[in-house]
């Protein structure tokens, strides 16, 4: 949606549209980063289910892929991994 | 949802709470509605009050909920939906209605609506996450803060202990009263499946982390959780038809299959008892408040032990 300029142009009634970054690119809150080791993951998909984010996404093959536009680096699936395949590494934005 | 769900594989993968919203970090609000969502599905409205979710899908012109979703005043979420739900009735359509709200418009602001819409039978399901606190506000306490607790109204902790939402509920009269905690996937799956398939006023409660306004770690969050209900701080349970059931681990503790655990595991991590685990007066207050409820609890389970004879 553009700019709205004046108080006309609001709709009349006010409803907004499911949009993924309602709240801007939240990856950008993250100062750690969490990584997966595939090698090590065994597909429980405890790390998806318990991110407040749903910044981790399962592939075609199962794998798990976490989405870092979105992430905020809360550390949940870091804590959760049964296997500890999750490692956390200081974010550096490069 | 149609098709069984027996471990977290079985989780539809579409997400109806979408990525990139405005919740902090480890939010535990954001993970229950998550799920509450891709359980209920797309054929769903929602009426929200005032609260963090209503930040979470109010910054217009985005939201990050991709189902109907109606922002109330704070103490109607169940007076509106009883009306949606009505309304929609009239026109023929099959729809869950479902309210979310905090504790603050559950336990305190929301209560008499909700009472009135319990004791009507109106076929809702309502949901409070329970964060124990006007979190959206800046922590200041509610009728759910535990004893206790610090909140910015209580800064040397909660001198009261937490009102009871779920033995109100039961009393009330509801088809299906339940708690819930997003630490304990199946459980928390089992029940809102359970509640979706029923007609009535169905009410449940969810535990409900919160890392600003209980003062700890966000990667603590689904770690809290487990504590809670392995110390009996919290305790999974569910009412239909007149039966009273532990679930899950708390199950485990009734029947004394497990022992629980000491409750400072579940105190020390959050900043928010630190008055009450510097002071061994408090500190036994509270547990003393966790045995007597576990005590009534046990009680209700054996008064609601089977269906009452017709
Ligand atoms: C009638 C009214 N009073 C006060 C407020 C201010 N207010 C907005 S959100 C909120 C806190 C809600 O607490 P709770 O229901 O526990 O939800 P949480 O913020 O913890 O998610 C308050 C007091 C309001 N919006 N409307
Ligand atoms: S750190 Fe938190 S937000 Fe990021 S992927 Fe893990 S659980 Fe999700
Ligand atoms: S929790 Fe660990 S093992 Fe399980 S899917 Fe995630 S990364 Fe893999
Ligand atoms: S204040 Fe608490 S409940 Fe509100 S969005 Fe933040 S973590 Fe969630
Ligand atoms: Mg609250």
């Amino acid at each position: 949606m553009s700019k709205l300029k004046t108080i006309k142009e609001y709709p009349l009634i006010p409803a907004s549209k499911p949009s993924e970054g309602a709240a801007g690119r939240t990856g950008l809150w993250r100062t750690f980063r969490p990584v997966v080791n595939l090698d090590k993951c065994i597909g429980c998909r405890l790390c998806w289910f318990y991110c407040p984010d749903n910044a981790i996404t399962i592939s075609g093959d199962g794998k798990v892929e976490i989405n870092y536009d979105w992430c905020k680096g809360c550390l949940i699936c870091f804590h959760e991994c049964p296997v500890k395949a999750i490692d956390r590494v200081v974010e550096e934005f490069g | 949802m149609g098709k069984e769900i027996k471990t977290v594989k079985d989780i539809p993968l579409q997400e109806l709470l979408l990525p990139g919203h405005v919740a902090c970090a480890g939010c535990g609000m954001a993970i229950s509605v998550r799920h509450v969502l891709k359980i209920l599905g797309g054929n769903t409205v929602v009426t929200v009050p005032a609260c963090c979710l209503s930040v979470i899908q109010g910054l217009f012109p985005k939201t990050a909920v991709a189902v109907p979703l109606k922002n109330v005043p704070f103490a109607s979420a169940a007076a509106v939906a009883s009306g949606l739900k009505a309304g929609f009735r009239l026109q023929g359509k099959e729809l869950n209605v479902v309210a979310i709200a905090g504790d603050g418009g559950t336990y305190d602001i929301g209560l008499q609506a909700l009472s009135g819409a319990v004791e009507r039978g109106e076929d809702i399901i309502y949901f409070c996450y329970d964060n124990q606190a006007y979190m959206n506000t800046g922590i200041q306490r509610s009728g759910a803060t535990p004893y206790g607790a610090w909140t910015t109204t209580t800064p040397k902790g909660k001198k009261e202990r937490r009102k009871d939402l779920g033995l109100m509920m039961i009393a009330n009269g509801a088809t299906y009263v339940a708690t819930v905690n997003p630490s304990f996937p199946m459980d928390f799956y089992g029940k809102f499946l359970k509640a979706e398939e029923k007609k009535g006023p169905r009410v449940l409660i969810g535990y409900s982390v919160c890392p600003p306004g209980w003062r700890y770690t966000p990667e603590l969050s689904i770690e809290l959780g487990k504590l809670a209900v392995q110390t009996g701080a919290w305790i999974l349970w569910e009412f239909e038809e007149g039966v009273f059931r532990f679930t899950g681990y708390s199950k485990r503790l009734a029947e004394g299959k497990a022992k629980r655990k000491p409750i400072e595991l579940y105190l020390e991590p959050q900043g928010r008892f630190r008055n009450v685990l510097r002071d061994p007066e408090k500190l036994k207050a509270l547990k003393r408040g966790i045995n007597e409820r576990w005590r009534v609890y046990r009680k209700i389970a054996e008064v609601y032990s089977s269906s009452t004879p017709g």
